[in-house]
């Protein structure tokens, strides 16, 4: 049964990645400039590191806009989204050749989805109490 | 492939934007909140969609026992309870980071960032610093979850050379990730987080329960920068952002948290507030004073021939349960043609915004609910403050008494009411173990019941 749902779930999503790749694969195509050079040259670290420079200034700005009223379900809603950190669980999961890695990575992607659905849920439960009553 | 994945990536990231900004106001929060949720679909999908990712079951199935426990657990718990909730799912955050990091060190390979004879010495910093940061969330947020759920003693607890300890460890944490960074060795790498735990847990122990409030604030943060470290290691843009995001969130609750009880973050971290002999020792000697006692029925004559109630509830309200009952006298009151606010300190509950959502949560529209700079101006022109549950926000000391250990504490103007109704069970002082001058006004009538109590007894009387 096992075996039969890894099957299947590789059927779909190769179908899926196969059709991305096409259409990949025809953008290059259409596309014949030469790669940017300026910013081949920088380090990605330095890119990474720009983004997260953004996303403070971001996140500073957007959440001095959340109304108090509103803090809770705002640390709520941060605590799940903080774990998209079940994106390194995933790869650790499933790409990993070593079992030690992948039983890292599903421990990860046990607790991280505790996490996601419980901060979304329970901000449900939050948000429907602040609901405009008639 | 990958350049379409970073754009989903992008994609989820912007929806992780959106949902914070729809918390701006409770119109839009909803949908706000569906932004989030649509956008970890998104992020999760995209990681399926990866070519190296290879064996989905076993994923599927860490998923959806997760996402059960999750929804089970959230569907559950008590609203008083939720600070609790939050310090134990930033726990799990913290764990979830030392794992994957763990995961990536065995296998760097499969993770993109070098082999596993040689890891990039950038991505094994970056591994050390998130896994670091991911321990001592896991370990603080579990000590934070004791006090709040009263497993642990509240009070703060304090021994000889903590700071002496505590730099120690932070030294040795910093020793043995630049040792990491050489050696690359996993022995290393459990060390950094052996001490890294036990800093997480020293930090956060000497803390007493009145400054949760930061803590839970605090750890928040931490949560956003140990996903933000592993995202630095695995060279994933979107956990970059979203570590940043919910970094910065915490960070900034943290502040207002703190400014709510004019308290610097060092001196929170360095513990050990409300532990003053001192302040027990004076309110000893003040203690003969009189105080005027009043009984329910006195209370609910002084409301009913009030015009204007502003009611300000304190924690204690959300002990006793009282909440429902406080808006069954609020809603008599208002048809006897009463108009009745309430008055929100920043620091009323154990976490950021919690009162709130405990007068939500009895149904109390929240357009009568008003923040401090909002309404302190109104409480000279109402004749009843209906003070409950609360009392070092509405000492006048903080104002006056230089010497007061939260004097510069912003706090509600209740003595300029007309008249205060003041629901206690005792004499007893609050949390910062400061004796309140406004008992002994005259203005001020003691009401010496449970919250719950009290309010059930007025609603009869009115």
């Amino acid at each position: 049964m096992t075996s039969e749902f890894e099957k299947i779930t590789q059927n779909v999503i190769g179908s899926l990645k196969e059709s991305i790749e096409k259409l990949s694969s025809l953008s290059k195509a259409v596309k014949n400039m030469e790669p940017a050079e300026a910013l081949s040259s920088v380090d990605p670290v330095i890119m990474f590191i720009c983004g997260f420079a953004l996303a403070l200034f971001v996140g500073y700005y957007v959440v001095w806009k959340v109304t108090p009223a509103l803090h809770s379900p705002l640390m709520a809603v941060t605590n799940a989204i903080s774990s998209v950190i079940i994106v390194g669980g995933l790869i650790g999961a499933g790409a990993a050749a070593s079992a030690v890695a992948n039983t890292f990575g599903l421990l990860a992607v046990f607790l991280a989805s505790i996490n996601i659905f419980g901060g979304f849920v329970v901000t449900i439960r939050m948000l429907e109490m602040f609901k405009r009553k008639q | 492939m990958t350049n379409f994945q970073a754009i989903l990536y992008l994609v989820s990231g912007i929806l992780f934007i959106l949902s914070l900004q729809g918390l701006s106001s409770a119109d839009t929060s909803r949908r706000g909140n569906l932004f989030g949720m649509v956008g970890m679909g998104i992020a999760i999908l995209t990681t399926f969609l990866s070519p190296k990712i290879s064996h989905y079951f076993l994923s599927f199935l860490a998923i959806a026992a997760g996402g059960g426990v999750g929804t089970f657990i959230a569907r559950n718990i008590p609203m008083t309870a939720l600070p609790q909730l939050v310090a134990a799912f930033h726990s799990l955050v913290g764990l979830a980071a030392v794992f994957v990091a763990a995961s990536a060190l065995n296998a760097p390979g499969s993770f993109g960032i070098g082999s596993a004879a040689s890891i990039h010495t950038s991505s094994l910093f970056e591994m050390g610093l998130g896994v670091a940061i991911g321990a001592i969330t896991f370990t603080g947020s579990i000590v934070a979850f004791g006090k709040l759920q009263g497993l642990i003693k509240g009070n703060p607890l304090q021994f000889a050379g903590q700071h002496m300890i505590n730099a120690a460890l932070g030294g040795g944490i910093v020793l043995f990730l630049l040792l990491f960074m050489l050696t690359q060795s996993s022995f290393v790498f459990w060390v950094l987080v052996l001490l890294s735990f036990a800093l997480g847990f020293l930090l956060i122990l000497p803390i007493g329960g009145a400054d949760m409030p930061v803590i839970v604030s605090m750890l928040n943060s931490y949560s956003g920068f140990a996903a933000a470290g592993i995202g630095f290691t695995l060279g994933n843009m979107l956990l970059i952002i979203t570590g940043a995001l919910v970094g910065a969130s915490g960070a900034i609750l943290s502040y207002i948290m703190c400014k709510g009880m004019n308290r610097s973050i060092i001196n929170v971290i360095l513990g050990g507030f409300g532990s003053g002999a001192s302040a027990v020792a004076s309110s000893a000697a003040e203690n003969t004073r009189p105080v005027k006692a009043g009984s329910a029925e006195d209370a609910s004559y002084i409301l009913q021939n009030a015009r204007s109630v502003i009611i300000v509830p304190g924690y204690g309200m959300a002990v006793a349960q009282a909440q429902h009952a406080l808006r069954e006298m609020a809603d008599k009151l208002k048809a006897q043609g009463i108009k009745v606010s309430y008055a929100i300190h920043p620091v009323a509950g154990r976490m950021p915004g919690h009162m709130n959502v405990l007068l939500a949560e009895a149904n109390v529209p929240y357009d009568d609910v008003f923040e401090l700079e909002d309404i302190n101006s109104d409480f000279s022109s109402c004749d009843v403050a209906f003070v409950i549950g609360a009392n070092d926000v509405t000492n006048p000391a903080a104002k006056t008494d230089t010497t007061s250990p939260i004097y510069g504490m912003p706090i509600l103007d209740v003595e300029k009411a007309k008249t205060v109704l003041f629901v206690k069970r005792s004499m007893a002082s609050g949390y910062a173990g400061v004796e309140n001058e406004l008992f002994y006004r005259d203005n001020t009538m003691m009401l010496f019941y449970d919250a719950k109590k009290v309010c059930e007894e007025i609603s009869k009387a009115l």
